[in-house]
């Protein structure tokens, strides 16, 4: 059983500080749904929240269409899983994963019959009478699912649930966590600042920055067609190029920039002498010479081999450096450090953003 | 030499311990870099470094007690028959607790008082950790810092007015003619005045006070550093308060609460100022038989065995509460 969690212009101050500014989101039952965002953005606030940890300043959490306000966090149908995993020490792994149940007075053989399906289910089976301390960190990891589960909640919180783990044992665990979430199939709010998590594990990703939701959508759409600057440079790489609007119809725009005038789509519909900032990612980018309004001229610095792709690092007319990524099946020669290089792009790769605060390198 | 004197042998042997000890140590390092101890520090200052630390734990810290042990397996004798042949080794002090020497019946009196004390300090223990728990634990995890430090203020403050001072205060609040009662007569409460004191209110409240830092402080240290995740991830998975208490919180400072109740404990039972004036006329504590006997009938050997048998009582009740509740020695000091 799942249920949708819903924000409803939710704000969470502290103080004077606002954490989380009018957060409004649907989350839909059964979805896997993340938050993105940089450290300190208000994900754990927004996590805190949806279980009752923390009271909205102003508006209002409903869970399953149910509003929660004055519901404490043990009586809600939500589990949260901490981020540093918050198992008891003292207890033993079975223990541990019926500890939901047993304070709810289930009988104790019927508990440990659950502790053994659960066991199986995060493929630790037979490891029910361990310590905690005994079990490795992916064990850990399998465990506070485990006991976040045993209580079968409507919505599964998880903050960062991944992030101790090294990054073989990161990536084999997201496929476990997707597949978990596909078998019990319920709702997961999933926490994270790292984005290739967030890309291949969520149905929909919520991009945070500084407390305000900047873009709710699905993962390729986030990628392919970003709300606002902070998202098109948070996910993702990409490369800026600041100016002034000089052109614009309904679907493309043309910035002039310290390169010259590039031209980008323009979801936004900005207008002649808005500010604006032309995104291009990487591997949009092409070597040698295109279409003069897609064409930039800029002195390579450096490239890295990295196997499947080269990464070429030029620099421009401005501070920042560009990035292109050239693909192996191009079959392109590289330029050397030094040489002055021609990139170009389809215009289409290149969107055109108003101007706003980016995420920081 | 008279056999009480024997313990003054002791000094040599233990010196010759640390000597044996400081020289050994480098064959126990098992590293071949490792600097013996007189390598270290040189042997002037090595040997003075263990005859001080030897006189230190020697006298004042073993040979007072164990002179009151060889004590208290003699006989009282006058000065001048001390060490002559009369002064043998005998049970009798001992045995006095139990059996009145002079008429040889049970000795009720004092194996009253004994149990009485040993009953009433559980209980002051038992009261106090249930004043403490809930304090050590707001200022551990609940409190904001501001209102900890000022918890803490208060708590220590009044630790500065002297024993006497605060036992005859709170005998002042309890008297039958005190602020107490006449607050009580005052709202009509009660007619006549209550003898707290003959209630032993004031030794329990004298004790539970005199010894409530000595509870809070290792409750404090205990609960202060458990992940406050803990707590919550408990009330999250359901858990209604009470049941995050017993299954989360106590388990964790399980030490903590063993090392406070163990020190609260001890030191009740061998309180002497708060029972002699806040206990009631006819209570009588076992330490006060204690110092009677050194100090009113000058029979020490009589008074160093009735401490004794108060020190192995209580070291044995501890020891069997620890085992109950499944903590071990070292945890409790950690
Ligand atoms: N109890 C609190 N009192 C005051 N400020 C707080 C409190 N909790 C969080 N904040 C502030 O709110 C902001 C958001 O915090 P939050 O923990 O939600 O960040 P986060 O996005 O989870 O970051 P991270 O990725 O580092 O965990 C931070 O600036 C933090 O300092
Ligand atoms: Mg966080």
């Amino acid at each position: 059983m799942s249920a949708g969690v819903e924000l409803d212009h939710v704000t969470v101050r502290f103080g004077q500080f606002t954490a989380v500014e009018d957060a409004t989101l649907d989350i839909k039952g059964g979805e896997f749904f993340s938050f993105l965002g940089p450290s300190g953005c208000g994900k754990t606030t927004i996590l805190r929240t949806v279980s009752g940890f923390l009271d909205p300043s102003q508006g209002r959490v409903r869970i399953g269409g149910q509003d929660m306000t004055g519901i404490g966090p043990n009586k809600r149908p939500t589990a949260l899983i901490f981020q540093n995993l918050a198992l008891f020490p003292l207890m033993t792994v079975a223990d541990n994963i019926t500890y939901g149940l047993r304070v709810r007075g289930m009988p104790k053989a019927e508990r440990m019959k659950r502790a053994g399906e659960l066991l199986d289910l995060i493929a630790l089976p037979d490891q029910g009478n361990k310590l905690v301390s005994e079990l490795s960190g992916g064990q850990k990891q399998r465990v506070a699912i485990a006991r976040a589960l045993a209580v079968q909640p409507k919505v599964l919180l998880l903050d960062e649930p991944l992030s101790a783990l090294d990054l073989k044992l990161r990536q084999h665990m997201r496929t476990e966590l997707r597949a978990i979430q596909q078998q019990v199939g319920i709702t997961f709010i999933y926490i994270t600042h790292d984005q290739g998590e967030a890309l291949t594990m969520s149905d929909r990703i919520a991009v945070m920055s500084d407390g305000v939701i900047q873009q709710v959508s699905d993962g390729k759409n986030v990628y392919d067609h970003p709300d606002t600057p902070f998202v098109a440079s948070f996910v993702g790489e990409n490369n800026p190029f600041a100016g002034k609007v000089t052109q614009a119809d309904s679907s493309f725009a043309v910035v002039e920039t310290a390169h010259g005038a590039l031209r980008g789509r323009n979801p936004k519909g900005l207008k002649a002498g808005d500010k604006a900032i032309l995104f291009v990612r990487p591997e949009s980018f092409v070597l040698g010479e295109g279409a003069p309004d897609a064409t930039i001229h800029a002195e390579t610095i450096s490239s890295a081999f990295e196997g499947n792709a080269t990464h070429v690092f030029l620099k421009g007319a401005t501070k920042k450096e560009i990035t292109v990524t050239v693909g192996r099946h191009g079959g392109a020669k590289i330029p050397s450090q030094g040489e002055r290089a021609a990139i170009h792009y389809a215009p289409e790769m290149g969107i055109v953003l108003p101007e706003g605060k980016m995420a920081r390198e | 030499m008279s056999s009480r004197f024997v313990v003054f042998l002791i000094p040599i042997v233990v010196i010759a311990i640390f000597w044996v000890m400081a020289k050994s140590e480098k064959k126990l390092a098992h590293d071949p870099t490792h600097k013996s101890f007189f390598e270290r520090n040189g042997t002037v200052l090595g040997v003075s470094f263990i005859l001080l630390v030897a006189f230190w734990t020697l006298f004042l810290v073993v040979l007072p007690y164990l002179y009151m042990v060889v004590e208290s397996f003699h006989p009282k004798l006058p000065f001048n028959q001390r060490g002559g042949e009369k002064d043998v080794l005998t049970l009798e002090q001992y045995k006095s607790f139990f059996v009145t020497p002079t008429d040889g019946s049970w000795n009720v009196n004092h194996m009253g008082a004994f149990v009485f004390t040993i009953i009433t300090s559980v209980a002051v223990t038992a009261l106090n950790f249930a004043i403490c728990y809930p304090l050590a634990y707001y200022m551990a995890q609940a409190g904001t810092a501001q209102k900890v430090r000022l918890i803490m203020l208060a708590l220590i403050v009044p630790y500065w007015v002297n024993e006497i001072l605060r036992a005859f205060s709170l005998r002042l609040l309890l008297a039958s003619k005190g602020l107490i009662n006449q607050a009580l007569m005052g709202m009509g409460l009660t007619e006549k005045p209550l003898d707290f004191m003959a209630m032993d209110v004031g030794l329990y409240v004298g004790l539970s006070y005199a010894y409530l830092l000595v509870m809070i402080f290792p409750l404090y240290n205990a609960i202060e550093s458990l992940d406050k995740n803990q707590i919550e991830a408990a009330r999250d998975l359901g858990a209604p308060w009470w049941k995050i208490h017993r299954d989360v919180v106590i388990p964790y400072a399980k030490p903590g609460i063993a090392s406070g109740c163990t020190m609260v404990f001890m030191l009740a039972a061998g309180s002497l100022a708060a029972p002699q004036f806040l206990g009631g006329p006819s209570t009588l504590w076992f330490t006060s038989i204690v110092y009677d006997f050194f100090f009113q009938a000058f029979n020490w050997p009589r008074g160093a065995a009735y401490a004794f048998i108060l020190l192995a009582a209580c070291i044995a009740f501890v020891m069997l509460m620890l085992r109950l509740f499944k903590v071990s020695l070292g945890e409790t000091i950690k």
